[in-house]
């Protein structure tokens, strides 16, 4: 095993339309591949289920961050107001539920904001400013208007010939290999055969 | 019967030329020319009108300071607040302010959960101005506690006095309530710039852009098993900012209605300040998205249906506020007491009647024009129509706050406030503090949302039948020099 087989990240392709990458997505969940990924300028209705991803757990960060708020609020407004210094003010009791509430309310706000952004980043394992994508020269157009699929080389299905010949099946084109070593130029393996879909 | 049926679908056919919806973004641009055509107001040179803008409102937001560091070191007193008049253009500019943000928030999250695709080329900015506008307006309740050194107090830390916040107060649910709606509109919108900030650092030609891009973007890859928890995380913010929109004002207008006064204790207080401020906020917006639309050749996504859309929430809103100020009088007069009618008839025909029509001419007389389809459709008309309710909101918020104060019970205490020197200048310095920082978003960021705009394109669609080769006759303006394929 030389030094590029060992730093290969995986094969990628690209194709010209949302619609073409979300049938080629299809193709390679039902040949049962685990390790691969996605790209695209704008998230693709119905890619979540190609993909056969479950719900996201974001809500569930989001869902603790409001109950912390929640608990937050209550504790802060009876801590300070009925137990650490009472005081009288227009006669009001020390604490109630009705003025409590715009506290409660904008706490719990706060907080869940905070817990989906903390959710998000950790779901999404962000910020991570390399990655072995960013080494393939045609894959700056990814925020712009190219669609890509990347068979990643841990896949226990993985195989460069193999994998090379799904890709070109579903209609990928400018098939090439991404290595996790930025200095290994990235090369099109093959000359480019522009595949009209 | 086959003649019958082959009428009606000659009608069924006509009626379907007629009900063809506008496209959002019109001449069928490709996904590149959306990408090209807002980055390059980025990445081109600063043109001259942009520098003279920039240093001209910077010079005026210089005013901010500059009269908050009078204020500070001379006294509060060089306002022009006095007994009885003790909330005035501060607090007028603070509520000013905190309305025009709130149609920011409304396009960015009312309009997503409603799924109107009409408010991804024009959210962006939006958001902005929301930011900048809350920014302003925390100038002023901030310094108008008057030891401003002491502001701290506001927050709920341990002090030498050991005495807490009062929690009963609606002056402080109200630092909780904008504090947290700057929060999470800043992550709203920081969130949604996301992988508008990866394309740039993608389009990058120096390292200093594509660091400074890069770092902003998080490494931001276009991935979908990213994208699926991104959507996911921007629906449960729009979801949390929707009740939050409607309560930041609802608290602020808590500030007056929990009080005694005649004229402030309303209980529609909490719907007309929303109304309002949605009315206020999509007049600013329009009246910062019409030119930037026209020097930058935005047409395409900006179009004339999307103002169309905004004239017609304007008409909308402005009719509900007129609504609520008839309201106010009807009740005033229904409740029988003499005070709360004084309290009306005085703001109507008393010594401020010029504020009261200012205000009834700008709010509710000029947005009518709406109605009328050559004043929506010509942005140079709308453009001159919505300076009034800019200018009317401003008003209506004078009107409440000392109108209602001025002339209480007793009158041997009644008062006639007049602006001290010092209030217009600090008014002036956060207009321009607004506009400087818009300028400046303008320049170093994309203005318009440029991947929501590419996913309601036709060609973002997966589902279209074959969506990059023969259009059908979905899109109106098959014109377009170039097709993508």
């Amino acid at each position: 095993m030389n030094r590029s087989e060992k730093s290969l990240h995986g094969l990628g392709a690209e194709f010209p339309t949302a619609a073409s990458l979300l049938h080629a997505a299809k193709k390679v969940q039902a040949l049962g591949f685990r390790r691969w990924d996605v790209y695209s300028p704008f998230p693709v209705h119905g890619m979540d289920h190609a993909m056969g991803f479950k719900r996201s757990r974001v809500s569930l960060f989001s869902l603790i961050g409001g109950f912390i708020g929640l608990g937050t609020a209550f504790a802060l407004i009876y801590y300070t107001s009925a137990l650490n210094y009472p005081l009288i003010t227009q006669g009001k009791p020390y604490f109630a539920l009705e003025p409590s509430l715009p506290i409660f309310f904008e706490l719990t706000i706060l907080l869940t904001a905070f817990g989906t952004v903390l959710g998000l980043l950790l779901l999404t394992l962000l910020p991570r400013f390399h990655h072995p994508v960013f080494n393939w020269d045609r894959f700056q157009r990814v925020t712009d208007d190219g669609f890509f699929i990347v068979l990643e080389a841990a896949d226990p299905q993985f195989s460069n010939e193999a994998s090379r010949q799904v890709l070109q099946e579903i209609g990928g084109t400018h098939i090439s290999e991404i290595f996790q070593d930025p200095e290994i130029n990235p090369h099109p393996a093959r000359p480019t055969t522009e595949v009209v879909s | 019967m086959r003649a019958d049926n082959s009428s009606a679908q000659a009608a069924f056919a006509h009626a379907s030329d007629y009900l063809e919806r506008r496209p959002l973004v019109a001449n069928r641009r490709p996904l590149s020319w959306i990408t090209e055509h807002v980055c390059r107001i980025v990445e081109q040179p600063a043109p001259m009108w942009w520098w003279i803008l920039t240093i001209f409102f910077g010079a005026m937001a210089s005013l901010t300071p500059v009269m908050l560091t009078y204020l500070v070191s001379t006294g509060v007193g060089v306002w022009g607040l006095n007994v009885p008049v003790c909330w005035a253009w501060d607090i007028t500019n603070f509520v000013f302010w905190i309305g025009i943000g709130h149609a920011g928030t409304l396009i960015s999250a009312i309009l997503f959960l409603t799924r109107q695709n009409w408010r991804t080329s024009i959210n962006r900015s939006a958001e902005a101005m929301t930011i900048f506008a809350v920014i302003c307006a925390g100038i002023f309740p901030a310094f108008h506690v008057g030891r401003v050194w002491m502001a701290w107090f506001l927050a709920p830390v341990p002090n030498a006095n050991a005495i807490w916040q009062n929690f009963r107060s609606p002056l402080l649910w109200d630092v909780f309530a904008v504090s947290t709606y700057f929060t999470v509109s800043l992550i709203f919108w920081y969130l949604g710039l996301i992988p508008d900030l990866a394309s740039l650092r993608d389009r990058a030609k120096t390292r200093f852009r594509q660091m400074a891009y890069g770092l902003l973007a998080m490494g931001w890859r276009g991935s979908n098993r990213h994208w699926t928890h991104y959507e996911k995380a921007y629906l449960i913010l729009a979801g949390i900012s929707t009740p939050l929109v409607l309560s930041v004002h609802s608290v602020v207008s808590f500030d007056f209605a929990t009080s005694i006064v005649p004229g402030w204790h309303t209980t529609i207080f909490p719907p007309y300040f929303v109304a309002g401020a949605i009315f206020g906020g999509f007049a600013m917006v329009l009246t910062l998205l019409i030119p930037f639309r026209e020097i930058y050749g935005l047409h395409d996504l900006v179009t004339d249906k999307h103002i169309d859309n905004m004239c017609k929430i304007i008409l909308l809103t402005g009719s509900l506020v007129g609504y609520a100020y008839a309201m106010e009088f009807f009740i005033a007069w229904y409740s029988g007491n003499p005070f709360e009618i004084y309290a009306f008839t005085n703001r109507a025909f008393g010594p401020y009647w010029w504020a009261y029509w200012a205000m009834i001419t700008c709010n509710v007389a000029a947005p009518q024009l709406f109605w009328f389809k050559y004043c929506r459709q010509n942005p140079w008309v709308v453009l001159a129509i919505v300076m009034f309710p800019n200018t009317g909101m401003w008003f209506e918020r004078f009107v409440i706050i000392v109108t209602s104060i001025h002339r209480d019970f007793l009158p041997s205490s009644w008062g006639y406030f007049s602006p001290t020197w010092v209030d217009i200048t600090l008014f002036i310095g956060t207009i321009g503090l607004f506009v400087f920082l818009f300028l400046l978003f303008v320049r170093f960021l994309p203005m318009i949302n440029m991947f929501e705009v590419k996913n309601i394109t036709p060609e973002a669609d997966p589902h279209t039948p074959d969506s990059h080769s023969e259009q059908n006759s979905a899109i109106s303006h098959p014109s377009s020099t170039k097709v993508h394929a």
